[in-house]
Parts: structure tokens; sequence; C-alpha cells
């Protein structure tokens, strides 16, 4: 057995680059038969968006994150996880945030990354508010129902 | 003892503050009993706090429950449900 996989969680106001997150997991090792990156993009909302502004909680953010990470590290056989989000103003079009999840066989990556998004959208202190292309302000976006009850399959079964 | 208190999102613009330190009076022992007596400071809490339930709160950066005990906390959150990823 190898190590146990330490997580790599990053907020930052800059971009990533995806090829070379997947890269930073796989390079140097022969063991990892499947990565799955997940990426999460600015909507322009047939053209009334003109951006999001991320407020995120500082400290906070990279805890929870981490606490979720190391949850899907415990769950899945995984060989390498990196979760970043970002926080500022994002344009339509410009990455939010990236999964990376990587495993001997495809089926705990894919899980993984979805469990970790899941986690993520309802319990990373981060919150949207729209810049519509109008000018005007267009408020806080809201918390979905859908995204509550797409966090509560993976509960275990009592 | 004071205690931090931190505001994010619709709820930091209606209380008109990012963050506040507080002596919390006799009696607060609960998130719940908190946001009762936040709720009565004004009319920016008022606005905040009109629907307690919705409010989520964390304890030294980690999310708790309404009913949860606050005593010995250095820093409470208060802000909407979050919407991230």
């Amino acid at each position: 057995m190898s190590a146990a996989v330490v997580p790599t969680v990053r907020i930052q106001r800059e971009d990533f680059d995806v090829a070379a997150e997947i890269a930073r997991l796989t390079q140097g090792r022969a063991d990892i038969g499947a990565v799955v990156t997940f990426s999460g993009l600015c909507r322009d909302e047939q053209g009334a968006l003109a951006a999001l502004e991320l407020e995120h909680y500082p400290g906070m953010a990279e805890a929870e994150i981490s606490r979720i990470a190391v949850e899907a590290v415990q769950r899945w056989p995984l060989q390498g996880l990196t979760a970043i989000h970002r926080h500022g103003k994002i344009a339509p079009g410009d990455n939010i945030v990236l999964v990376v999840a990587a495993s001997a066989h495809r089926q705990a990556a894919f899980e993984a990354a979805n469990f970790l998004m899941d986690y993520l959208k309802s319990r990373a202190p981060f919150w949207k508010k729209e810049h519509r292309a109008d000018g005007s302000e267009g408020g806080w976006v809201d918390a979905k129902e859908a995204d509550t009850k797409a966090a509560q399959r993976w509960k275990p079964s009592e | 003892m004071t205690t931090r208190l931190i505001y994010f999102a619709w709820v930091r613009e209606r209380i008109g503050l990012p963050e506040e330190d507080v002596d919390l009076p006799a009696g607060i022992e609960t998130v719940a009993d908190l946001l009762r007596w936040l709720k009565s400071r004004g009319e920016g809490y008022e606005h905040a706090l009109q629907y307690p339930d919705v409010i989520r709160v964390a304890i030294n950066q980690e999310h708790v429950e309404h009913r949860e005990k606050i005593s010995g906390a250095r820093e409470i959150a208060l802000f909407p449900p979050m919407t991230g990823g």
C-alpha cells in the first residue's frame, strides 16, 4: 500500500491550468490508471451576465474544502486529489473551480470528483454575486435546493 | 469575553459591517440566542436576520447548527446559504 494521499487545496484569485494540474498528479508515476477532472466555468446567461463576483471566507474556505477532500480520500482508493476554487471577479467563459481525482481504476476517480463537487457546492463558504450586462446590480445568487439534495445522496444510509 | 462576529454576502451588506467585536450579554448561550439578540440591535440587523432559519453559522471556521452552544467561541460567522462551485 502507498502512503495516505494528502489532497491539494488552493483558494486563489488567479486562473488555473488544467493540464498543468493533471501533470502535477501524474508526473513520474506509472500506477495511475484514471484521471477525472471537473471544471466549473462562469456562464453568460444568454448575454445577460457581465461577471460573477465570488466572495469567500478566508481561512474557512480552505479548511472546509480540505475537510471534504480528506473525506473523499478516506472513502475512495485515490492516488491524488486536487481542488482549486477561485474568488474575486470572474468573467463569462472563465474558470471558477477545478477538481482533479486520480486513481488506479476509473470508478473511484469519477465518484470522488462528483462527491467533492456536490459537497463543495453546499458547504464551502463562497457566495456569488451577479453583475448584469446592462450595468445594473444583479444581486446574490440563490442557493439551489437541487444542490443540497445532490450532497445528501452521499450520506451513508442509516 | 469579547467575541468577533463576521458577516458575509447579503448578511454583511444588510448589517452594513464586515465584522465587529461584541461583548455578549449574559444569557446568550446558543447560536439561536445570538441570532435573536443581534436581530434586536437595529434596522440593518433586523433586515439581515428577518428569517433566522436561513442563516448559516460557523464557529471558529466550522459549520454549526443553531442549537450549538457558543461558549468559548472566538469567531462566529453569519452568512447566507453557500453558492460556490
